[in-house]
């Protein structure tokens, strides 16, 4: 077990530190979060920056702990955080990258490191949620394309999104397990309407995404015709195995201003508030030993997280629900004002336990594939 | 930073696992509660003592033998010279197997009290007011004048009251390291005894475990139990006293919770004292109760959090 860092790390950690001492005094002001192609633009101009540093690359070939230590000190330093290159960088790149033909690989890997293109995640479906396996988009071949129609829903990102990750059905007839195909959409194809959707935070934050005859080349296929369910669980291993990680520095960084809150509106004072505060310390570290070691056992087997990630996301969710629910007691009655930043990011913190895979789907999978109990439904 | 166990660690794992095995099964389990329980139920309410605990001599010079004491005495001084990683997996493997004694005393009086580092001498050692294995011990540590003792709720931890005892907050913080790892063998244990219950009992047709609510129970134990185990692993090998205190507030947790599931999933079974549950869960309340218990490392946490942020 080993927590150290070699000196190339140590020596990165370094250059980086320098790099954002230099660089994030220059960045243009944040967009409003309604602001949608303003956060577009916002988000890729950081990741061309990190592209031009040489860091952009950093979430899929570095060893763990440069990963580590990248999303550490950028979150230290109160840098952007991935935002619209979420999908393109920590769940769709990465599963071209393992599954993906060469060709594939040189056409969408490059502009997703340079920040030039952003993906959305076209998996859920209004009748297909926890049941992802049941969705009803069809695609019939049609010489080189697929034919796509059907709808997408919750589809975060969609508006100012290129291209889309999206599950469709070519075998009706199979199992449902078994009719799955993973193809890469092209967001600006004719026959794609995007719906915008308020959350209950205020701005639109998802969308539905209505399919009528969608043209797809064949060529834009990721894995085997039928045999999208297994590059899909490839897919849901890295969102729910390493995507969070970053946001873990952040909740810990969030609960050390919390403190110091509390000292200045005399909360502190009360030993239960501060034991709570002292508890949720606690849980964020751990959460991040949990990360360094389901980091380290995903190298260790071949760089696909495994079912860890279902431990952690479970875990995540709940930590930073009960992080905001803390910060609401800090803050007393102004708890309520939507102008203190800890609300907004409290309404936030409600999509955790259902996004990525319900709290309760996290235990089934848990309960059956670490403990080997039957499987229920 | 490779965060998992090295081969040697897995090894010594294992070896514990089954040095342990063979010293003190399941049967010596069973054979010790009921020599300490002595009368047994005839003892109960009458007011009277029940039979307390022997400690075996022969088990504690078996412990000294595997070097269980001298693990981390350094080889120079006639120790196995290995560090806290090794004494964490080792205390993990004690706590699964519900092994009996002043564990952490007698392992933090190697070196220091002649005899402790073999398993000759057996060291107790006062923590706030109590003290566990007192009539057992050779060796006392700390202030134990006019312990009384008390009717334990462990039938394996017989405890002394001290009137005078010194502030828990004294404690070395690799005691507390220690207690979180027997509590991490707790958690992982109960874990393992749940999921195989939810596995072979039967109700209205099919496995217990084919049932969400007491899936999702078994499940709930073992995220407590992983994200304890990452912390206490971590805080073995930084020895941070936060990450320590973190480490003990996680296993704490884990294992008194996970231990409650566990009966839970056990039914009616659960609430026997024939089932080995209950016993899983008074010795980590026993343990929830070292150097201060949980309210101490909270407020360290939140006393590190305050100096963080400057
Ligand atoms: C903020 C946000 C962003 C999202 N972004 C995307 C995105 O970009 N792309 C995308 O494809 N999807 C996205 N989603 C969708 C998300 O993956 C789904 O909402 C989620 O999988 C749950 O599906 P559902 O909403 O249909 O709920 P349902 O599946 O209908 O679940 C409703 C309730 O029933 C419970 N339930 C359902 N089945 C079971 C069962 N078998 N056992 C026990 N309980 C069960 C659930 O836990 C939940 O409590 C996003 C969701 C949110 C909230």
């Amino acid at each position: 077990m080993d927590l150290s860092y070699t000196p190339e790390e140590e020596d990165f950690r370094a250059r980086l530190r320098e790099w954002l001492a230099r660089t994030l005094p220059g960045l243009p002001p944040r967009p409003s979060p309604g602001d949608w192609p303003g956060r577009r633009a916002y988000d890729l101009g950081w990741q061309r920056r990190l592209y031009e540093a040489g860091y952009a690359g950093v979430h899929w070939d570095a060893t763990p702990g440069v990963r580590l230590i990248f999303l550490e000190e950028t979150e230290k330093a109160g840098a952007p955080y991935v935002g619209a290159g979420f999908v393109g960088l920590l769940h769709a790149g990465p599963t071209i990258a393992a599954e993906g033909t060469d060709a594939q690989r040189a056409r969408w890997l490059p502009p997703i490191l340079r920040g030039e293109e952003v993906w959305c995640q076209g998996f859920s479906e209004p009748d297909a949620g926890s049941d992802l396996a049941a969705l009803r988009t069809r695609a019939w071949r049609d010489g080189d394309d697929y034919v796509v129609t059907g709808s997408k829903i919750w589809t975060s990102h969609a508006e100012v999104a290129d291209w889309c990750e999206l599950l469709v059905r070519t075998d009706p007839a199979a199992p449902k397990h078994r009719g799955i195909t993973w193809l890469a959409l092209p967001m600006d194809a004719p026959g794609i309407t995007v719906r915008p959707l308020r959350t209950l935070a205020g701005p639109a934050e998802f969308a539905e995404v209505f399919l009528d005859e969608v043209r797809v080349p064949v060529a834009n296929r990721v894995g085997d015709e039928n045999d999208g369910w297994r590059v899909t669980l490839v897919t849901l291993s890295f969102e729910r195995g390493t995507a969070f990680a970053g946001e873990v520095v952040a909740c810990r960084r969030a609960l050390a201003e919390l403190a110091v809150e509390a000292r200045k509106n005399g909360r502190w004072d009360d030993p239960a508030l501060r034991r709570r505060l002292g508890r949720l310390n606690a849980e964020f570290r751990a959460l991040w030993r949990l990360t360094q070691w389901n980091v380290s056992a995903a190298e260790a087997s071949g760089g696909v997280p495994g079912a860890g990630g279902s431990v952690f996301k479970l875990r995540y969710s709940h930590a930073r629900q009960e992080l905001y629910d803390a910060a609401a007691e800090v803050l007393g009655p102004d708890c309520l004002d939507l102008d203190r930043p800890w609300t907004p990011d409290r309404l936030s913190s409600l999509a955790y336990t259902i996004a990525a895979g319900t709290s309760q789907v996290q235990h089934s999978i848990i309960a059956e594939r670490i403990l080997g109990l039957p499987k229920g439904r | 930073m490779r965060f998992r166990l090295t081969d040697d660690q897995r090894a010594l794992r294992v070896g514990v696992r089954e040095a342990l095995a063979r010293q003190f099964d399941g049967r010596a389990l069973r054979a010790a509660v009921e020599e300490a329980d002595g009368g047994g139920a005839a003892g109960e309410g009458t007011g009277r003592a029940v039979g307390a605990p022997r400690l075996g001599r022969g088990l504690w010079r078996a412990l000294g033998d595997l070097g269980f004491f001298a693990l981390r005495v350094p080889e120079a001084d006639g120790g196995v010279g290995l560090g806290l990683p090794e004494a964490v997996l080792v205390f993990e493997e004690a706590g699964r197997a519900l092994l009996p004694g002043p564990l952490v005393a007698t392992h933090l009086a190697a070196g220091a009290v002649p005899g402790a580092a073999t398993g000759e001498t057996v060291v107790a050692a006062v923590d706030g007011g109590l003290v566990e294995w007192l009539a057992a011990a050779d060796v006392v540590r700390g202030d134990s004048a006019g312990a009384v003792p008390l009717r334990s709720l462990d039938p394996l931890t017989p405890l002394h009251r001290v009137p005078a005892g010194r502030p828990a907050s004294g404690t070395d913080p690799v005691a507390v390291l220690l207690t979180a790892a027997e509590q991490l063998g707790t958690a992982t244990r109960v874990c393992e005894l749940a999921a195989q219950h939810a596995r072979a009992r039967e109700q209205f047709g099919r496995p217990i475990g084919a049932f969400q609510a007491v899936a999702h129970l078994c499940a709930g134990i073992l995220v407590r139990a992983e994200t304890a185990r990452a912390a206490v692993y971590a805080a073995a090998v930084t020895a941070d006293p936060a990450d320590i205190a973190a480490a003990r507030i996680l296993a704490d947790e884990a294992a008194v919770r996970g231990a409650r599931d566990c009966l839970q999933v056990h039914g009616g079974m659960g609430f026997t004292w024939e089932s080995e549950v209950h016993l899983h869960l008074k010795r980590a309340w026993v343990r929830a109760q070292r150097a201060g218990g949980v309210t101490e490392s909270e407020e360290m946490l939140a006393a590190a959090l305050a100096s963080e942020t400057a």
